[in-house]
């Protein structure tokens, strides 16, 4: 067993250790199936399907806040953006409503970016900022009620349809994936995220642009976020205020239990959408068990630090 | 130049963040006054020391996690999970009273040093292991207040948030129509309870030991350990002080609204305002400087800005727009320091 263990390079040990709980979370949420109802619903491929549908939109979210946190920065203007990338594409409707959407995606993603990266301002504390800015606007534009205008046909297709019998968000959700995993491996701008992320200094001295690389981070981010925004207004058929509040730290969550370093600099993709299932299946089975909201913040916050606690461990300070 | 002004000039270039937020805060406190139509009267005085406790508090128990280079964003749930406790035991006899505050001091204290050891012995990141014992925390205020609501003693409410006129007449303590009493009688008594424990408590941490190792940590922790410091000791210190601050910001919430509300949305944006507040209060995100009296300057800025809504005429709905561009263009200060860097390597730290 222990050998087995060392045998797993140390880079690839979070997401081994984070699929073996999503088995143990699966096998408990089944064993108190099968004793209440006599029935094993958590195993059905259509249940299975249903929840990977929901967690599409976490999946998005938390593709573009892996970005972010690589460089060892944070966007907290998630829940806005998606909102108001959510607002505007039921405002303006037609055609042009998801491109609006992806537009103030990258505007946000493009204004966090120079904050960050030319003003040197903390992305903690510029991201708020930009967040209670665009709560402002959208509070101004709708007037603090859900606006009344609807998802178009084309939102409603990609959130809430299904094609062969799967979830057309899962399809969006793969895409997204398959774009942010080519990204990180296989281009320059993903490596000089990595290298960035590790020693900003060094990346500069060795000719990365770690300015535009922190712009593009911040715009990929924005842009997952809205494109979330987007299939979320599909779903619901609508856009409604603080759409965006219920992803914010669960993204962080699943980037952080999928094994990327909150400071930057270390992190798979793979890691990530183990986290996303993850987060999504506690929630699922949290919920079968009728666990009321106090007990299911309580083993929420527990599995978070238990898992860190085994994998997520800093150095010891030597120097 | 005598010895005590050359102090105090070296004092204002070392703490420049400060006592510029200082003297921000009085610019827009004194003209608020003068706008206001009963401006520079105790009522005022009063109904805004009540309105900015709470989050003075969260914003000084966010001030030692971020003066170690981390970030506490459990420190709404703490509050929060403080003035659930609160309000089920702050009622009955003057004992039972003591009793349960000491009890939801103690509460937040002992979250606090959970954190800190999380913190330390599992090697954990600050601003994830929070995020999850925020988790905790709002589920176990959820756990002792399902819905809204708490019995709060009467009495103690309203002593505690009028002026210490009506705290003498409240529990009888003398006269307080007395003479000598005259020039103390409209203090606030919020303000006396949050400047009281901001004193008592951080000015000897200050200058501990213990409190000048969380600088060090803060500025650079190689050399905090390298010098021989406690620096587990300082950490796990330093977060248990921060659950303390935020209990106290969980107590005067429920004495003040005589109630406890486990609200999660409620919690994020204290804890996202209190980082506004420290940042605004001079303290750096990088960790080793700043003070918990800056916090505090930096949470009543920010609490007097949105006193100015009440009396200028503003679009209701564009105000929360106003307070967006406020705070962005408040942090944006910070981002003078990087046109005196002269070295571009200076920048990446």
């Amino acid at each position: 067993m222990q050998s087995l263990f060392s045998r797993i390079s140390p880079d690839s040990r979070p997401s081994v250790i984070a699929s073996g709980f999503i088995v143990v979370i699966l096998l408990v949420g089944t064993v108190y199936t099968l004793m209440t109802q006599g029935t094993a619903p958590l195993l059905s491929p259509n249940y299975m399907l249903q929840q990977l549908q929901t967690g599409a939109f976490l999946g998005i979210v938390a593709a573009g806040m892996m970005m972010v946190i690589l460089l060892g920065h944070i966007d907290l203007s998630i829940p806005w953006t998606l909102t108001a990338a959510a607002m505007m594409a039921t405002t303006v409707g037609g055609d042009l409503a998801i491109p609006t959407a992806i537009g103030v995606g990258v505007a946000v993603g493009l204004a966090n970016g120079i904050g960050v990266a030319y003003l040197r301002i903390p992305s903690m504390i510029f991201t708020l900022g930009i967040d209670s800015v665009l709560r402002g606007l959208m509070v101004a534009h709708t007037g603090g009620f859900a606006p009344p205008d609807q998802a178009t046909p084309l939102m409603r297709f990609l959130a809430a349809d299904k094609v062969l019998g799967i979830p057309v968000a899962i399809f969006v959700w793969a895409l997204v994936s398959v774009v942010i995993a080519f990204i990180l491996k296989r281009t320059s701008f993903g490596r000089s995220v990595y290298a960035t992320g590790n020693r900003e200094a060094a990346a500069y001295l060795s000719g990365i642009n770690t300015r535009w690389v922190i712009i593009g981070a911040f715009v990929i981010s924005g842009v997952c976020a809205a494109l979330a925004g987007v299939l979320l207004a599909g779903y619901s058929a609508k856009a409604y205020q603080g759409m965006g509040n219920a992803f914010l730290l669960p993204s962080i969550a699943a980037v952080v239990l999928g094994g990327t370093r909150i400071l930057g600099g270390q992190g798979s993709y793979t890691g990530t959408i183990i986290g996303v299932v993850l987060i999504v299946l506690l929630n699922s089975v949290l919920s079968i068990m009728q666990m009321p909201e106090a007990g299911r913040q309580v083993i929420y916050g527990s599995v978070i630090v238990g898992m860190l606690l085994v994998y997520g461990r800093g150095q010891k300070v030597v120097s | 130049m005598s010895d005590f002004t050359r102090a105090l000039a070296a004092n204002v270039r070392q703490n420049r963040g400060f006592f510029g937020a200082l003297i921000l805060l009085s610019v827009l406190y004194i003209t608020y006054n003068f706008m206001h139509p009963r401006g520079f009267s105790t009522a005022v005085l009063v109904q805004n020391a009540n309105e900015v406790v709470a989050i003075a508090f969260v914003a000084m128990a966010q001030t030692l996690p971020v003066l170690l280079g981390g970030l506490d964003l459990s420190v709404g749930a703490v509050m929060t999970l403080a003035a659930c406790i609160a309000s089920e035991l702050v009622h009955g006899s003057p004992a039972q009273i003591m009793l349960g505050m000491v009890i939801t001091l103690m509460s937040g204290a002992a979250f606090g040093l959970m954190n800190g050891l999380i913190i330390v012995y599992g090697r954990l990141q600050p601003i994830i292991a929070t995020l999850a014992t925020g988790a905790i925390a709002m589920g176990l205020a959820l756990f002792i207040r399902p819905n809204p609501g708490g019995n709060v003693d009467s009495d103690l409410n309203w002593a505690m948030t009028n002026s210490l006129w009506d705290f003498v007449d409240t529990y009888k303590l003398f006269d307080p129509d007395a003479g000598w009493f005259q020039p103390l009688a409209w203090i606030p008594v919020p303000f006396i309870f949050l400047f009281g424990i901001a004193a008592a408590t951080w000015i000897p941490f200050r200058r501990s030991v213990t409190g000048r190792t969380v600088y060090a940590i803060g500025s650079s922790e190689g050399a905090a350990f390298m010098s021989g410091l406690p620096l587990n000791r300082a950490k796990i210190a330093a977060f248990t002080l921060g659950g303390f601050f935020a209990a106290c910001g969980g107590l005067y919430l429920a004495i003040q609204t005589s109630s406890g509300n486990a609200d999660i949305t409620q919690a994020g944006t204290y804890t996202l305002n209190s980082i506004a507040a420290v940042v605004l209060g001079g303290t750096s995100l990088m960790g080793g400087v700043g003070s918990a009296i800056g916090s505090l300057v930096g949470a009543l800025i920010l609490r007097v800005i949105s006193f100015y809504f009440r009396i200028v005429s503003i679009d209701p709905l564009l105000q929360p727009l106003v307070e967006g561009i406020v705070l962005l263009a408040a942090v944006s200060l910070g981002a003078i320091r990087t046109l005196r860097v002269k070295n571009r390597l200076d920048l990446f730290r």
